[in-house]
């Protein structure tokens, strides 16, 4: 299971990579080897929508299912990943580079303090494992 | 495999049918709507007929084999269903027709109405919605119908747990109400402290699963419902698994609000492409004016000489009308002809008996395939479809495996809080020979996969075609095999 240091992530599989106040948002390994092949990524918010953390950031579907993808933050829509919607097989292949799906300008950067880093995700991830 | 298509079977000049001369005059269709590269297939009646034969002989059903797709109750359709609703007096009227030609057919209507009351506890009902989402989306319509004649429209929340059918947050999303997922405890019920803690004045209802998709009924039902009336809103039963429950438990003695029943699951009729489905609704007395219109009533009472009047009734706050006429009526009357011909004790037997299969099937496979629910279980059940000790052998190696059996591989994937699910329901339709057969075939797939993983990987080995590219499938969509010129 691949969980790089430096990203910040949430109890749902989401993370977040931080440059100064712009958060790049995206899935972890750990959801899409859960997920198996992605088939289709759609993104439900827009540039320069103003979100909030918890909201929905959109939908991602597999082979086996289709699952929310939650805001793990606040602020607003700066740039969407459109590459997304043509190779959703990204997901699989780089969750962590290519397959990132929005930036967003914080406005609660405190919000941060609440998400899990990598030590603490990946004690999370084994306990999910069987 | 390769299968020709009736346009490579096609030979110049074939034809099918001769059509005899003209008696009336002809009329030149407009020049500009005739074109010339229209390629419909030349063949005969008779290698239409071996065409669409071999296909059908390629498929997989009920009437062929065992078919334990969990959550679609595919019990077998007995082919009385076929005979009464050909009955010409059903068959052969038109919804259009005055309603005095149609007594009968109003009649059946109005007594299957009747019969699902009393199977389901419910004081009203609609035969009305097409299968069973779209019984659910009336259902969920008239729960914020209710909360606005009440003028509660900040009422918007439907919780859904997460052992739910995945129609219900599909469905409460397609009303334009937010969705909120409640948890399951460790016994597979749903998590009360999290209802109670999502209970607020913004909570529409909530959408029950009982028994849930792990094949469980849930033991706190009568607090589930306390705590979501408590808290204002509505419970929405979700009547897929009626099949366990027939003359045992009715969901509206349970103060469940509201409920769809699938007449294509519990009360035997087609699936699928033998439908359509059929989805009635039943209400509890606070929602019985919010019905959809019509609804079949008595409009004249009858006396001893003359038998009653039939005929539509709107009801006074209804959501109107959501299918043309009235619903899928040739599936009405193999669903009265199923409970007609079973009556009360029957009904009761099929539920007791679908319950023992399921649990007979799974007390033969439970010591190879892991239960994570341990419970007894009622029509169906859920294992996981993967060993820890075997490396890389999935749920769906051992779904496709069972297809070089002749087995229909369970629903696997579902539900979600399963790893590597497979859900399987037997229905009470099975023998206990076939029964025996399926279990021997699972334990002996459990040990393919440690003796010759390859076997799984590469399943199925003896049908048709092979492993399919579901992957493939989903994300390169062809919808449309042929584009007419300069189009």
């Amino acid at each position: 299971m691949n969980i790089p240091t430096g990203y910040k992530y949430t109890d749902t599989d989401e993370w977040v990579r931080v440059e100064g106040s712009l958060a790049t948002i995206g899935v972890s390994d750990f959801a899409q080897d859960q997920l198996s092949d992605v088939v289709f990524v759609e993104i439900a918010v827009s540039v320069n929508d103003t979100v909030k953390k918890g909201a929905l950031l959109g939908t991602i579907e597999s082979v086996k299912a289709a699952s929310d993808i939650n805001l793990p933050i606040s602020g607003k829509v700066v740039e969407i990943n459109e590459a997304l919607s043509d190779s959703p097989e990204l997901v699989n292949s780089d969750p962590y580079g290519k397959a990132w799906m929005i930036k967003i300008e914080m406005s609660a950067p405190d919000e941060l303090n609440n998400l899990m880093d990598d030590k603490a995700y990946t004690t999370f991830c084994a306990g999910r494992e069987h | 495999m390769t299968e020709p298509t009736l346009f490579e079977l096609s030979a110049a000049g074939r034809k099918g049918v001769n059509y005899p001369d003209s008696d009336v005059p002809l009329t030149n269709l407009p020049a500009n709507l005739l074109r010339k590269d229209l390629p419909m297939p030349e063949l005969s009646e008779l290698d239409v007929v071996r065409h669409f034969t071999h296909l059908s002989r390629l498929n997989y059903s009920i009437d062929g084999g065992f078919y334990p797709l969990g959550s679609c109750t595919m019990k077998y359709n007995p082919k009385i269903n076929e005979v009464t609703s050909r009955l010409s007096g059903f068959a052969n009227t038109h919804p259009l027709q005055p309603i005095e030609t149609v007594q009968g057919n109003l009649a059946l209507m109005y007594q299957l109405q009747d019969l699902l009351k009393e199977i389901s506890g419910f004081p009203g009902i609609t035969l009305q919605p097409a299968a069973g989402a779209h019984g659910e989306f009336v259902g969920v319509l008239i729960m914020r119908a209710y909360h606005a004649s009440r003028n509660d429209a900040k009422r918007v929340k439907i919780l859904i747990p997460d052992s739910a059918h995945g129609t219900n947050p599909a469905t409460s999303s397609m009303v334009g109400m937010e969705v909120a997922p409640i948890p399951s405890d460790a016994r597979g019920n749903v998590d009360l402290v999290a209802l109670k803690a999502a209970c607020d004045d913004t909570l529409a209802g909530l959408m029950l699963t009982n028994p849930n998709t792990l094949g469980l009924f849930d033991e706190n039902v009568l607090e589930v419902v306390r705590i979501v009336h408590e808290a204002g809103g509505l419970v929405y039963g979700d009547g897929a698994n009626l099949n366990a429950l027939l003359g045992i438990v009715r969901p509206g003695d349970l103060g469940i609000d509201v409920m769809h029943f699938n007449l294509h699951k519990t009360f035997s009729t087609p699936h699928g492409g033998g439908g359509p489905g059929s989805g009635p609704v039943g209400v509890a007395a606070h929602l019985v004016d919010f019905l959809p219109a019509p609804i079949i009533e008595i409009i004249e009472p009858g006396s001893e000489e003359m038998a009653p009047l039939y005929g539509f009734k709107t009801p006074s706050k209804t959501i109107g009308r959501i299918k043309s006429f009235q619903g899928h009526f040739g599936m009405l009357v193999r669903a009265y002809t199923y409970i007609l011909m079973h009556g009360p004790d029957g009904l009761r037997k099929v539920s007791e008996y679908a319950v023992l299969n399921a649990n007979y099937l799974l007390s033969k496979i439970r010591s190879t395939y892991h239960l994570p629910y341990d419970r007894v279980c009622m029509h169906e059940f859920v294992v996981e479809g993967f060993w820890p000790d075997v490396h890389d052998v999935h749920a769906l190696d051992v779904a496709k495996r069972l297809m070089d059996y002749n087995f229909h591989p369970p629903t696997n994937y579902f539900p979600l809080i399963v790893k590597e699910a497979l859900m399987i329901e037997p229905t009470e339709t099975e023998s206990k020979q076939t029964l025996d057969e399926f279990a021997d075939v699972m334990v002996k797939i459990a040990r393919e996969a440690r003796e010759d993983p390859q076997l799984l990987k590469e399943a199925p080995h003896n049908t048709p075609v092979g492993r399919l590219d579901e992957v493939k499938a989903a994300r390169d969509l062809v919808l449309c095999c042929w584009v007419p010129e300069g189009e």
